[in-house]
């Protein structure tokens, strides 16, 4: 059988961009953690708020190290698999992402030096601005990159001649139609990964009775950010939905799995879509609320899938039940949120066992359902690499054989799952070893420790951190 | 108002973040290189602390490099990037264990996860260097093409040649990196890398050596651009020749500093050979840079902040460097 390249780029292109999405959306949220808890310290001397800082600066190195060897590969992928893609479309992709590098990566790079090793070199003003510069530069890398992709999805600003595209208007290429929602949702979903990270390791320390003071006061903080974040993330996927209906109804029609235009449409709860025969089985849905909540009129008109040919309907599977992962863990998410705020009455959030529980299960909630999200989001604009005027197909390299496009993607997979695993193994480790080591450092700072060799954070692989003493 | 030519600013630029990336990634490949022949695990760790703070924006040099491609640049980065297709993947992963190996080598203090991230960061930046070195080797042969795309085949790339640069990379990296040892440590593990680097510049001599006498044979091109009527170029390869010359004298008297900014010193003047050689093609036999350009309005649009943007990068770049600069000695890490 014939390998086809294109498959098996798309596969590629998922799979690396999945993989490296986790750690971004990870580090945008705990950057800005990061910062915050620098400034606390800076402003009130109070010892937790640097115990803190110190113990989520250790994982922060941990996760930016993976996310930056995984976006250097980002980089590379668009000209070795998609090579009619960059070039077509080169004049507003190169410009954007180059600009992404001077503004934010340089920016992160620059000062991640000094946040991670400079304590002790530069003064802890210094220190703070690096750790904000660090923050706002995940934060300009999100805007710059979110802008390029929603651009493919809702392209404007720009004229084909002869086959390649012109930006005509720079500010309607960047502010295309679907940016400010998708550059919120993901800004959000950044945060409540940091948030439910944080969140569930915190629980984590007090069921296990580790540093009280500090890790009470890291849950407090990461609740009340989830309070405002869960429910605003709810908020802004339903605006973001209504625009995908205007720009790209082929899209919202299979996340609906509608088949049929028609007014007043149910909203399936589930169902097993079919796009043999173009209909859903066991379907189980609420009258009317489809309708309701995609028009906000309960009799208005959607279009269903039958409108568009066969080949140019996305795969329902995947924007269906990608989209009900993702709704339905943003929901309990939002349970959790407020389970918070009725529990922290007499202080039940720092001691409710079942609650504590529960959020350390959360931890992994966000980055499930920001894959999902992504999966909707991609699978949902096929066949289209720029919504509407390039395909999947013609953006491929021409020269790609499906054997070669097969051995770099096993070549990923291969990388990716020892880094993955490494990078698990040893977060746990740093977890494991908890705060220990800062208050060691603390009570030796005056007698001139053996300065250990260097690295953001000392857990060790392979020998047992010893056990705590509180 | 077309005072200036846009397309070759942007050569200037592009050409710039790729021997910035050369160079400062460059050494710390280097050390990673030199790993096996450190004299003792205490070496390394200096070695990888004088690396850690730094290595993460270095790095960023080469994403800088390949995306000012894309965007002054697109025909280049789309063809360059199919013809290096295998090449272009040995090196991402290459640099993939490379840079997590600075944060998971420090955590593995058993003995045989140690040595595996040893050898991960070694071995990661040999393939590294290599396949950078052969991407040098293939542009100096040129890319198969039609209409604008390639139309070769996936291992056109890999010619003896081609390994021939790969490898004299690899031995210009571990002299870049060697010297950077010089400068940043004192006692034994600088003595090693005094007289790792004397070895090393005679291998690097020997095959600039042996590139410079078989390039014109390579191409027709290159060859009447160096013995055609142009004689000024000569100037380079000459300064190259005495910026080594001024490495191994420093290297003999001992000097601290002087070693690795000989080295850099050999690399750019190698490297604006090198540009000269195929000037002004971008694609070589068939497309020239203006033939490589994107619209002028990209070009324009991004070149504002560029030349805002960099000196600022250049900037906190160096401060950072200020921060952690000095020695690092043996068993000591900044904290
Ligand atoms: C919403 C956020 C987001 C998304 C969707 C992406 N990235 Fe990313 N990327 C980041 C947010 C980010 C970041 C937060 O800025 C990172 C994470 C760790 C880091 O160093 O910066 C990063 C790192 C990072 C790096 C390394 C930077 C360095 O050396 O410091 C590169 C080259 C890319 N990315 C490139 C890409 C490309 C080409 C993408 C799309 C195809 C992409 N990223 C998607
Ligand atoms: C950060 C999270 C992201 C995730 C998880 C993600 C996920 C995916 C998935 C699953 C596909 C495959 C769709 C299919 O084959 O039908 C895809 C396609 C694609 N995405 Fe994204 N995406 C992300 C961000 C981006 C960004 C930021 C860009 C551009 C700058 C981008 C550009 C593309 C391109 C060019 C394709 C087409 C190639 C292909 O179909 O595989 N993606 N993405
Ligand atoms: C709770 C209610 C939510 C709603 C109504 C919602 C709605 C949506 C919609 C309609 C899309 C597709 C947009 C398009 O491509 O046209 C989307 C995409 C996405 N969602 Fe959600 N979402 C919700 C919760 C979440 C949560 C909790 C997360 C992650 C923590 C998340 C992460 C994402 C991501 C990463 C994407 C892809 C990028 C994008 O297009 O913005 N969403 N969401």
């Amino acid at each position: 059988m014939e390998l086809d390249p294109l498959i098996i780029s798309r596969l590629q292109f998922a799979f690396v961009i999945s993989f490296h999405a986790i750690f971004p959306a990870f580090t945008i949220g705990l950057a800005s953690f990061l910062a915050l808890l620098y400034g606390l310290y800076f402003k009130t001397r109070n010892k937790a708020w640097e115990l803190l800082a110190q113990f989520w600066t250790k994982v922060f190195a941990v996760v930016f190290g993976m996310g930056v060897v995984s976006g250097i590969v980002m980089s590379f992928q668009f000209g070795t698999n998609w090579s009619n893609f960059s070039q077509a479309t080169a004049n507003f992709i190169g410009p954007m992402l180059s600009y992404e590098v001077l503004t934010a990566f340089f920016l992160e790079a620059g000062f991640l030096g000094v946040l991670l090793f400079g304590r002790g070199r530069v003064s802890p003003g210094v220190h703070l601005f690096a750790a904000i510069m660090v923050a706002v530069g995940t934060l300009i890398s999100t805007f710059w990159i979110l802008s390029t992709n929603s651009w493919m999805h809702t392209p404007a600003g720009y004229e084909i001649r002869e086959g390649t595209f012109y930006v005509t208007s720079w500010f309607e290429a960047i502010f295309n139609p679907s940016f400010p929602y998708r550059f919120l949702h993901m800004g959000l979903a950044s945060f409540l990964a940091g948030g439910f990270v944080v969140a569930g390791v915190s629980a984590w320390f007090l069921l296990r009775g580790h540093e009280i003071e500090a890790n009470r006061k890291a849950l407090s903080m990461s609740l009340w950010l989830l309070l405002i974040a869960a429910p605003a993330q709810a908020v802004v996927g339903d605006f973001h939905g209504l625009n995908t209906l205007e720009h790209q109804p082929a899209k919202l029609a299979a996340i609906e799995a509608i088949w049929e235009t028609d007014s007043a449409v149910p909203l399936a709860l589930f169902a097993i879509p079919d796009q043999e025969n173009q209909t859903n089985h066991f379907e189980l849905s609420v009258p009317k609320l489809g309708s309701l909540i995609l028009t906000h009129d309960p009799d208005g008109e959607i279009k269903g899938l039958s409108e568009w040919p066969r080949d140019e309907q996305p795969p329902v599977w995947f924007t269906f039940f990608g989209f009900r992962i993702m709704v339905g863990l943003g929901f309990l998410m939002i349970g959790f949120a407020v389970a918070g705020l009725i529990l922290r009455k007499n202080g039940r959030i720092y001691t409710n066992h079942y609650f504590l529980q529960g959020l350390r299960l959360m931890s992994v909630a966000p980055f499930i359902a920001l894959l999902a999200g992504w999966i909707v989001t991609e699978t949902g604009r096929a066949p289209w690499l720029v919504y509407g005027v390039m395909s999947h197909a013609e953006g491929l390299t021409p020269s790609l054989t499906g054997g070669i496009a097969l051995f770099t993607l096993l070549g990923y997979m291969g990388v990716y799952a020892v880094v993955f695993a490494c990078g698990v193994y040893y977060l746990t480790k740093v977890i494991r070893l908890g705060m220990e080591e800062e208050k060691e450092q603390d009570e030796t700072k005056d007698n001139h420790r053996p300065m250990r060799p260097m690295s953001a954070s000392h857990a060790s692989f392979d020998d047992d951190p010893s056990p705590a003493r509180s | 108002m077309e005072t200036f030519d846009l397309s070759v600013v942007w050569a200037i630029i592009v050409a710039f973040a790729i021997i910035m990336y050369v160079l400062m990634d460059g050494f710390i490949l280097g050390m990673g290189i030199l790993f096996p022949f450190a004299p003792d695990e205490e070496a390394r760790d200096t070695m990888m602390n004088t690396g850690a703070p730094i290595w993460d924006g270095n790095e960023t040099w080469l994403v800088l490099g390949g995306t000012s491609l894309l965007g002054a640049f697109p025909l280049v980065y789309s063809i360059l990037l199919p013809a290096l297709y295998i090449g272009v993947f040995l090196m991402l992963a290459g640099l993939v264990f490379r840079g997590i190996s600075f944060e998971f080598r420090f955590k593995a203090k058993g003995k045989n996860s140690r040595k595996r991230w040893n050898a991960a960061f070694a071995g990661g930046s040999m393939v590294v260097a290599f396949a950078q070195g052969a991407v040098v080797g293939a542009y100096i042969q040129g890319f198969e093409t039609q209409d604008r795309v390639f139309t070769g085949g996936a291992f056109d790339w890999l010619t003896p040649f081609s390994v021939m640069t790969g490898l004299g990379m690899m031995a210009g990296f571990a002299l870049l990196g060697a010297t950077w040892v010089i400068l940043k440590t004192e006692g034994h593990v600088q003595e090693w890398a005094y007289g790792i680097s004397t070895k090393l510049l005679w291998i690097v001599i020997g095959v600039f050596a042996l590139v410079s006498l078989w390039t014109p044979f390579i191409d027709q091109g290159v060859a009447e651009r160096w013995f055609g009527n142009i004689q000024i170029i000569w100037i380079l390869p000459a300064l190259a020749m005495a910026s080594a010359a001024a490495l191994f004298f420093s290297l003999k008297r001992g000097r601290g500093k002087l070693p690795f900014f000989a080295t850099m010193s050999m690399f750019i003047f190698t490297y604006l050979g090198l540009l000269v050689s195929r000037w002004p093609y971008v694609v070589p036999p068939d497309y020239t840079l203006w033939d490589a350009a994107s619209a002028p309005s990209s070009q324009m649009f991004l070149l504002v902040g560029t030349l805002i943007v960099i000196p600022v990068i250049l900037g906190y770049t160096g401060w950072a460097y200020w921060v952690f600069r000095g020695k690092v000695r043996p068993g000591e890490g900044y904290h």
